[in-house]
């Protein structure tokens, strides 16, 4: 009994800290950093004052913290705004929505692996909520939850534009999460494990899928590793891609911008109900990009053969080098939400047909061609050289005969008469 | 007008794959970027920028160096080289305020007084600084030269009754101005 009592303790311990002390405050982060590193690109400053009113307590200057308290004011701000349902909404979808928007992204915070296992006084614990043995799985079957939110969003808006903005995000979410499963197969089938955690500690043992550079042996070869290496770089496209498409952020955030003079789908929502809508759409980008970094980027792994090393380092008899290795996941999470916050910038959002027929044409047909693509490769070194032939053979004749019904199937324009 | 035929540009495949425009997109962001944190963004130099961008951060650096000369701040009335008050109350500001602003209440000089030729001066002169839109046009219609609009923009109180400049104020911003015309006072 008491035992039981223990293990409880212990996860609600870990549910407390992972997601409420380490997850969620980085959205608020994001908030800043997209604020900051947005006006850094636009040759502009971005909020830098929202400090410390040091004034008030009869110092003689603010402090302004380089504006890292902005996040917070904007959350008091959203919190003690009034919070206003419209007459003409259905009042229990209305209220559902954001809930549905913001909380499977939390929940797909359990299955990532934050760093390796820390050890106090003996007592091993793994820095994952959830150990489960179908870690991807999880993810996607509990993100795509959060389309139910943004469905129910527009629907009960009972208005035009976030009707016609969230039926737009519906169409977009769905239509990449088949390039976003069928892109993660190749990776799943490399390392024959669907655990988030073994996966991780693989990349650390013998190199991450994306840069293969250490942690050689019989069972993986340099050279294998270099030619997992294209199928796991087309992979890693087409995901990053399609993790773009689920969290509706640039440059698929047609639902939300083009209607983004009105709102879409979270136009008539005000305070903490949009406030939730925004949390979610940030908590999913940091969920998107750890789900990234834990397949193709190694996770928490430092790399080139440090781990073993750093998961060593102990104070008598507490083991804290898991708390170093999630130091260095937190640093690749924040340079992929920087990276987020690059694209946003840099690429013209895609309009809605260009939109679908990404999703729909391209990445569907690129990821099915990268799962066989990885299989010949997974194989190889254990068929014959003329079954590896005819295998790859048989690989270009489907990928040319697929382009080729892509290109047929194209309508063409019609030409204009004068 | 005759109708112009646009065609689509035919792109090669390199530029519908469309990475080799997304790298060279990345780049050029993060040029930028990296430039403004440096200070050294296009620009920076010219627009006076506080080293980050080309933004010039408020209250540590004012523009007011760089106001144009023709810059319209608040108006102000004017005393000449002899400290004469150039107002004469003939109210022609007033009626051309277009938010009206500016409330006069005109006063004769007595015969007794050295300036008794000029015969009128304001005995109050009330410009309501939140009404005023700095359109110049006070000064424009001025036929004595005596109101100006001066470069200062920073016009603030904590109550109505603090935004309202009454003559000692505006002459307190005005000052003295040379080199007018001396319509009552030919300086030989």
């Amino acid at each position: 009994m008491p035992e039981l009592i223990f293990q409880i303790a212990i996860i609600v311990t870990k549910i407390v800290i992972l997601t409420f002390i380490v997850v969620l405050p980085l959205v608020p982060v994001s908030v800043y950093f997209e604020r900051r590193f947005s006006a850094v690109i636009q040759d502009r400053v971005g909020p830098n004052r929202v400090g410390i009113p040091l004034t008030l307590l009869g110092f003689k200057k603010d402090f302004h913290f380089f504006g890292l308290i902005q996040p917070i004011a904007d959350g008091l701000k959203l919190f003690l705004k009034e919070d206003f349902t419209p007459a003409h909404v259905r009042k229990a979808f209305y209220w559902m929505a954001p809930a549905l928007t913001v909380v499977p992204a939390l929940i797909t915070v359990c299955v990532v692996p934050f760093g390796s296992p820390i050890s106090i006084f003996g007592h091993v614990e793994k820095l994952v909520i959830a150990d489960l043995d179908i870690g991807p799985l999880f993810i996607f079957s509990v993100a795509s939850l959060s389309v139910y939110g943004i469905t129910l969003a527009g629907w009960s808006s009972n208005s035009k534009f976030p009707f016609i903005g969230g039926v737009r995000s519906t169409a977009q979410m769905i239509s990449y999460e088949i390039a976003l499963g069928l892109s993660v197969v190749p990776v799943l089938m490399y390392y024959g494990d669907l655990n988030l955690s073994t996966i991780v500690q693989q990349q650390a043992d013998h190199g991450w899928l994306l840069l293969p550079l250490w942690g050689h042996d019989a069972d993986h070869t340099l050279v294998s590793k270099l030619l997992f290496w294209f199928p796991a770089a087309i992979a890693f496209l087409i995901f990053t891609i399609s993790i773009f498409a689920e969290t509706n952020r640039m440059p698929f955030d047609l639902p939300e911008c083009e209607t983004e003079l009105v709102g879409g789908y979270h136009t008539e929502y005000s305070s903490m109900k949009f406030a939730m809508f925004f949390m979610g759409e940030y908590a999913a980008m940091v969920i998107g990009s750890a789900l990234i970094i834990t397949l193709f980027l190694g996770g928490w792994s430092i790399g080139f053969g440090l781990d073993a090393r750093v998961a060593k380092l102990h104070i008598g008899d507490v083991n804290f080098g898991g708390l170093i290795h999630m130091g260095c996941f937190l640093t690749k999470l924040i340079g992929f939400i920087l990276f987020f916050i690059l694209v946003r910038w840099t690429v013209p959002r895609f309009r809605y047909d260009q939109l679908m027929k990404l999703g729909w044409v391209v990445f569907f047909e690129a990821a099915l061609i990268n799962v066989f693509l990885a299989a010949l490769i997974v194989a190889a070194p254990e068929l014959k050289g003329t079954i590896i032939g005819i295998g790859a053979v048989l690989l270009v004749i489907v990928t040319a005969a697929v382009i080729w019904v892509a290109k047929v199937s194209d309508e063409t324009p019609k030409i204009l008469r004068a | 007008m005759a109708i112009v035929k646009l065609q689509r540009p035919k792109l090669n495949f390199g530029e519908k794959i469309y990475f080799g425009a997304l790298i060279k997109g990345f780049i050029l962001t993060m040029t930028h970027a990296v430039k403004t944190l440096r200070g050294k963004s296009v620009g920076a130099e010219s627009l006076a920028s506080s080293g980050l961008g080309i933004t010039m951060q408020f209250p540590e650096q004012r523009w007011d160096d760089h106001l144009p000369e023709y810059y319209r701040g608040a108006p102000a009335l004017v005393t000449d080289e002899q400290g004469r008050e150039r107002c004469v109350s003939c109210q022609l500001c007033e009626f051309i305020c277009p938010p009206k602003a500016i409330k006069i209440i005109p006063a004769e000089i007595p015969s007794d007084d050295p300036w008794a030729k000029v015969e009128k001066r304001p005995l109050e002169f009330e410009i309501d600084m939140i009404r005023c839109i700095y359109c110049g046009m006070c000064e424009e219609v001025c036929p004595e030269q005596a109101i100006y609009l001066r470069k200062d923009y920073l016009i603030t109180g904590l109550k109505r009754a603090d935004m309202v400049h009454d003559k000692k104020r505006l002459y307190e911003i005005g000052g003295t101005r040379v080199g007018l015309v001396n319509k009552w006072n030919e300086l030989k």
